[in-house]
């Protein structure tokens, strides 16, 4: 419990933007401290120093999303932070935060959006509010990455049959020669519907379970 | 004539004759399948049968031998069960799984033993010389869940996929425990004095009985993963090293007194991914339709085999006994499941609903396992009235629920199995997740269920993989890539010549012919949004994704006896390529 000096006057405040409990929030800052080497904020840098994160195919991509200002954490510029605070990440993680099991319809839609829009600007590398083929094409070169002998076509065309399938989704009745720009949010929204991101995105270690300090 | 020389064969072959005519002759009635399951179907042959002999013989019919039951007859089903298990909700819900087929196996089991010596001990029924030990004997063998009879009556009702796997994981799993905790009472039958260190050694029995079962499979697994890398000069037995290494990994299994069921399931898995990988095309859909054959083919057997066994001189009906096993069953599995769910939602985000909950309680079916295990006992004074009772207990459950299980499911809207297609996109965004996932679990720190999934991909790829693959630069097989290349060299001529409107006849989803790549955006024709996604070009999709992605989810209907989960046609594909030949040409 000694390491909440910092915390416990806007505690209350955080708790209630972002839903976690006291508990859950010192333990998210007993990391934060470890991560940002105890100073007050992180930068790009301290997530190199996460062993297991190497690994990770998309890495680039998270360690974006920390750092998205306009978009994630809600901020007024556009654009990249440099480095963020233990607010910051504290409302990066809330998007991780598994439902409770009295919310009511309304919330847990809501709930299951912001989710999802998280999920989509993490697609959405240039910010223009559509995933194109070309993106959709960067999100599957860098989970195949580990992959060398695949062929770029293979890629290409695994591609453009997803595009094909979302185009049909959401889409269903066009014209001859139309242009599909790319799929928009609702779009994305309509792809999600069958699978229930509710309680798959969420990261079980928001209980009272013990963390593994790892290094 | 000759009949003795050729007797025993022909016998056998008349009866695997009798089963399949059976089954055909189901199937023509197109409405009875749906209404009557197909194992009620079979034991009414059986008993039929049963009763034609016991006629013509005038004595009882031959009795399913527990050898040939334990050592032929299951492990074809339990192999096809492990290796079409649809891994990734397995390993999801394992630890529910686990906490039914072990904790809720034993609480049956002790449940229903002391319920029925309390029933023991009322003078009005006879029945007091049936000792303690007896009826926790009758208890293990009584209570387990069988993968058969569950396997035959869920794979006709679809319900949903969680729901699903967890009656069948509990009643394969629960193998180890039934094993155990039989052979322990079995041994203190024969006992003078059980001291508290033989309770204890039971216990510790359990836990080397299950993990060596894995282990077991695990080695039997990869030997025979690393077997199929030297196959590529001899494709022809392929299909045979992986049928022989599981039954192999079964019977050393039994062998050692280890839980053969949990071996099998644990080779069967632990290999399915890398001989995939190293076997032929061809390979690939033998040991699939091999597999599907002879379980089938076991499957009915067991059940005509059940049928017979009933007729006949082997039963001592003592009604009250059989009434209250009947009833103590299923209170103890309605009781077992409701306090179990309860811990198990407590600590799940993803909840077991109640509706859910009923169906696992009624699914508990209990089928030949217990019947062979009741055979086996040693021969003492009461034993045809625990045979008597076995008997009961599963034509009630075959029977009665079997076939109301499915208008339940419809009366209480039981979620169902998902209709929709599987699709490439939602893969992709699966996979997505899983890193995204385990990313977010790194940055926190916390090992949870995504860390150690990537942990093992990661030494899967480092390590295992160059070990037991072959090579890694042939994800496909070579018609079909050549039948993409051939796609698309066609659709870029019918782009150059100004004629894209006319697309091949037989659509194809591999782009091309209706998606204009030269620019990032995608143009599409209006005949192609049609045929949004044509199945074989899925399938071609989803094997490229499957060899090299880490892991993809099949959404498709995990297990099914009659159909396979999705084919493609090579014969087809061949035919299209020759058109398109000529075409370019």
């Amino acid at each position: 419990m000694g390491s909440a000096q910092s915390v416990p006057p806007e505690m209350r405040a955080l708790a209630e933007r972002t839903g976690f409990t006291s508990e859950q929030i010192e333990q998210l800052h007993r990391r934060f401290k470890q991560l940002s080497h105890n100073r007050k904020t992180i930068r790009k840098e301290d997530f190199d120093t996460i062993p297991d994160l190497e690994f990770n195919p998309i890495r680039a991509r998270i360690v974006h999303a920390f750092f998205d200002k306009r978009r994630n954490l809600r901020k007024a510029p556009a654009g990249l932070a440099e480095e963020i605070n233990f607010e910051d990440f504290l409302t990066i993680m809330s998007y991780f935060r598994p439902i409770e099991m009295d919310m009511d319809e309304e919330r847990l839609e809501s709930f299951r959006k912001e989710k999802l829009k998280f999920l989509f600007h993490m697609y959405d590398a240039d910010y223009d509010g559509i995933i194109t083929l070309q993106e959709y094409k960067d999100v599957l070169d860098e989970l195949m990455s580990g992959n060398p002998h695949l062929e770029k076509e293979s890629l290409r065309a695994i591609a453009e049959g997803a595009m094909l399938e979302a185009a049909s989704v959401c889409m269903p009745r066009t014209g001859p020669d139309e242009v599909y720009e790319g799929i928009t949010f609702e779009d994305f929204l309509k792809v999600w519907k069958g699978i229930d991101i509710e309680t798959k995105m969420h990261v079980r270690f928001l209980t009272m379970e013990a963390i593994a300090h790892c290094y | 004539l000759d009949y003795q020389h050729v007797q025993v064969p022909f016998e056998i072959t008349l009866w695997i004759m009798l089963a399949s005519l059976a089954k055909i002759a189901f199937h023509l009635y197109n409405k009875l399948p749906s209404v009557v399951p197909e194992s009620c179907l079979l034991i009414f042959v059986g008993l039929i049968m049963g009763g034609i002999i016991y006629g013509l013989n005038d004595k009882s019919p031959p009795v399913m031998d527990s050898d040939i039951f334990f050592l032929y007859l299951l492990p074809p089903i339990v192999l096809d069960a492990g290796y079409f298990m649809p891994s990734r909700p397995f390993f999801e819900n394992i630890g529910t799984i686990l906490l039914y087929a072990v904790v809720g196996t034993i609480w049956n089991v002790f449940g229903i033993g002391f319920s029925l010596y309390g029933i023991c001990q009322v003078r009005a029924f006879g029945l007091r010389d049936v000792s303690l030990l007896h009826n926790l004997l009758f208890g293990s063998l009584i209570a387990a869940v069988d993968p058969v009879a569950v396997l035959a009556v869920f794979e006709e009702i679809h319900v949903n996929e969680k729901l699903h796997i967890l009656v069948f994981g509990e009643s394969l799993l629960n193998d180890a425990v039934t094993v155990v905790l039989y052979k322990l009472f079995r041994s203190f039958c024969e006992m003078p004095a059980i001291k508290t260190v033989d309770v204890f050694a039971g216990v510790g029995k359990f836990f080397v009985v299950g993990i060596g079962g894995v282990l077991v499979g695990l080695t039997f697994g990869m030997t025979s993963a690393f077997t199929t890398r030297f196959t590529k000069d001899i494709r022809v037995i392929e299909p045979l090293f992986v049928f022989l290494y599981s039954y192999l990994s079964y019977l050393t299994a039994e062998m050692f007194h280890l839980s053969g069921i949990v071996a099998i399931i644990a080779c069967a898995m632990g290999m399915k991914r890398y001989v995939e990988a190293n076997i032929s095309l061809k390979s690939h859909t033998t040991v699939k339709y091999f597999m599907k054959m002879w379980s089938s083919v076991s499957d009915t057997l067991i059940f005509i085999f059940l049928g017979v066994s009933t007729i006949g001189e082997n039963h001592e009906w003592n009604w009250p006994y059989i009434f209250f096993t009947v009833i103590f069953c299923l209170i103890w599995r309605a009781l077992g499941v409701l306090v179990l769910t309860f811990f198990v939602n407590r600590f799940h985000v993803n909840t077991v609903t109640s509706k859910d909950q009923f169906i696992i309680a009624y699914g508990g079916l209990r089928g030949a396992i217990c019947f062979s295990l009741v055979f086996l006992l040693p021969d003492f004074r009461r034993k045809k009235l625990f045979i008597a009772a076995t008997t009961v207990v599963i034509l009630f459950t075959v029977f009665a629920q079997g076939m109301t299980i499915r208008p339940l499911v419809d009366l209480l809207h039981v979620k169902r199995q998902r209709e929709s297609a599987p699709t490439v996109g939602e893969q992709i965004h699966i996979r997505f997740l899983d890193h995204l996932l385990a990313g977010i679990e790194d940055i926190s720190g916390h090992w949870g269920q995504y860390y150690w999934k990537d942990k093992l991909e990661y030494f899967n790829s480092k390590y295992l993989q160059k070990f037991l693959l072959r090579e890694y630069d042939q994800p496909k097989s070579s018609i079909v890539l050549l039948y993409e290349k051939l796609e698309r060299k066609h659709a870029i001529e019918l782009a150059e010549s100004g004629q894209l409107g006319h697309a091949p006849s037989h659509p194809s989803l591999l782009c091309s012919g209706f998606l204009c790549s030269n620019s990032d955006r995608a143009v599409i024709t209006e005949k192609k949004l049609e045929d949004a996604v044509h199945p074989d070009g899925l399938e071609d999709i989803q094997e490229i994704l499957a060899r090299n992605l880490y892991r993809i989810r099949r959404t498709g209907p995990a297990y099914s006896r009659h159909t396979l989960p999705g084919e493609t046609e090579p014969v087809e594909q061949a035919q299209e390529i020759l058109i398109l030949q000529r075409r370019s040409l």
